[in-house]
């Protein structure tokens, strides 16, 4: 059996912590860079124009409908030969591209569902007063749905932050490389019940953080 | 009531279909400044989508709306500017739930007509007063009645100072004891010389009123006239059925 999780756990502490601050740090910019592309994605799906609806459906539905471990390979294996001058760029990078498209597919669903929600005579409130589109749009629409898309934007981070594992694949120093590094110790069993009690307190706290916060946005309900 | 021979609104041949189902089959129509004209009609006949074409909520199919002079569906038209000068109040309210009765107010004026702030509240305060809600200034609309949030989109319309008002059954979705305080602010600003269109299926509210009624069914209007012409002496049958269901 080797040693106990216990005894693992104090002696290689600081691989875990830093394992833990990387998958935090992952998941944290691929939602960031992830929301601002997405929401850009949703102006894509939102607005009339047909053709560049049908792109964003595309774009969506090709990176919700493959798994992301693929995408992954293929950012890491593909861009460097479709694009040779980002040979010198960390690999690190690539894996994270992915991370970022993959959680922008997912954002733009939520902010285009939030934007939605949003009662259709609100607009037509706004736009009979003579308010332009992107006012109504800043003024009216986007302050009532993000109450939506707040808390299911915290949950995509918790979601993100279980996603980031596959970039251990990679060599990305997340918590599941971890369980890499250690198995070159012939420390097989112990780190994968460490790493998942860490991702398991991750997730709860962070869910317990969403729940107050809905809480505190429905307060204005 | 002041009739004058002025044209505010016209609409020529208009049509409108949702899909293959045809809505409005060609109107001809003219509102003149500082009428009231009710319209009244059955269900899914019309006078609805009719109203919200003049304010181009509804696009139409064909056909125009000339609003002082301007063709609203035209490229060229500054649709916005025109819509601030067409108040529209909605059945279900449409009050915005994220700001207070005070910035339900202030937003279109300060945002769209740049007027300064003390000066849009001065004046959001005085139009509060006028229909008894001065006290709710801070509140937010979640803390109001039916009856109150429609005097608050009523106050929010006028805010913009429209050159007429549309209302598309502004009572229709109130409980009976509201409906009395609303209907009281609309005659009043009636009086005023406003210029109303009113979708609405309070017929002595309508007969009481209007300068002018139009039964609109199956998309045109079948029938117009004084209130007296329409409900002592319809000519048409449709309008006598109509009548007769609803008094």
């Amino acid at each position: 059996m080797g040693p106990s999780i216990i005894d693992v756990f104090l002696q290689y502490w600081p691989i875990f912590l830093k394992g833990t601050v990387g998958t935090l740090k992952y998941a944290f910019i691929a939602v960031s860079l992830g929301s601002i592309l997405g929401a850009l994605i949703a102006l894509i799906n939102l607005s009339k124009n047909k053709i560049l609806n049908a792109i964003g459906m595309i774009y969506v539905n090709v990176l919700r409908g493959t798994p992301l471990l693929v995408q992954m390979y293929i950012a890491y294996f593909f861009i460097p030969i479709a694009i040779p001058a980002l040979n010198s760029i960390t690999k690190e990078v690539y894996v994270l591209i992915a991370l970022i498209l993959n959680s922008s597919a997912y954002v733009s669903e939520i902010i285009r569902g939030g934007i939605n929600s949003v009662d259709r005579g609100q607009t037509e409130a706004a736009r009979s007063l003579g308010m332009t589109a992107s006012h109504t749009m800043t003024k009216i629409i986007l302050p009532q749905a993000i109450k939506n898309i707040l808390p299911a934007l915290a949950n995509e981070y918790i979601a993100m932050i279980k996603e980031t594992s596959l970039a251990g694949t990679f060599m990305l120093y997340e918590l599941m490389y971890t369980r890499t590094l250690l198995a070159n110790k012939f420390l097989v069993w112990q780190p994968l019940f460490i790493i998942a009690g860490i991702y398991l307190v991750l997730t709860l706290i962070l869910s317990w953080l969403v729940r107050i916060l809905e809480r505190r946005l429905s307060v204005s309900d | 009531m002041t009739n004058t021979n002025e044209v505010l609104i016209e609409t020529v041949n208009l049509q409108k279909n949702f899909g293959c189902l045809k809505v409005l089959k060609g109107i001809n129509e003219k509102i003149y400044k500082g009428e009231v004209v009710a319209i009244i009609g059955p269900s899914g006949g019309g006078k609805s989508t009719f109203l919200r074409c003049l304010n181009m909520l509804e696009e139409p199919t064909g056909g125009k709306v000339i609003f002082e002079g301007d063709v609203l569906d035209a490229k060229s038209t500054d649709l916005d500017a025109h819509r601030q000068k067409i108040g529209m109040v909605f059945q279900q309210f449409n009050v915005f739930p994220h700001l207070t009765v005070m910035d339900n107010i202030t937003l279109a004026p300060t945002l769209e007509k740049k007027i300064p702030k003390a000066q849009a509240e001065a004046e959001a305060m005085q139009l509060l007063k006028q229909v008894g809600l001065e006290d709710k200034a801070k509140e937010y609309p979640r803390k109001l009645s039916g009856g109150q949030k429609q005097r608050l989109a009523i106050v929010r319309a006028m805010a913009m100072h429209p050159d007429v008002m549309l209302f598309d059954e502004p009572t229709s979705a109130l409980d009976p004891e509201m409906v009395k305080g609303v209907l009281e602010v609309i005659q009043k600003l009636a009086e005023s010389g406003m210029t109303c269109v009113i979708v609405t299926h309070e017929m002595g509210f309508a007969r009481n009123i209007a300068d002018r009624i139009l039964f609109i069914d199956e998309g045109i209007i079948m029938e117009s006239g004084t209130p007296e012409e329409i409900f002592d002496h319809p000519q048409i049958a449709r309008t006598q059925e109509f009548l007769a269901q609803v008094l």
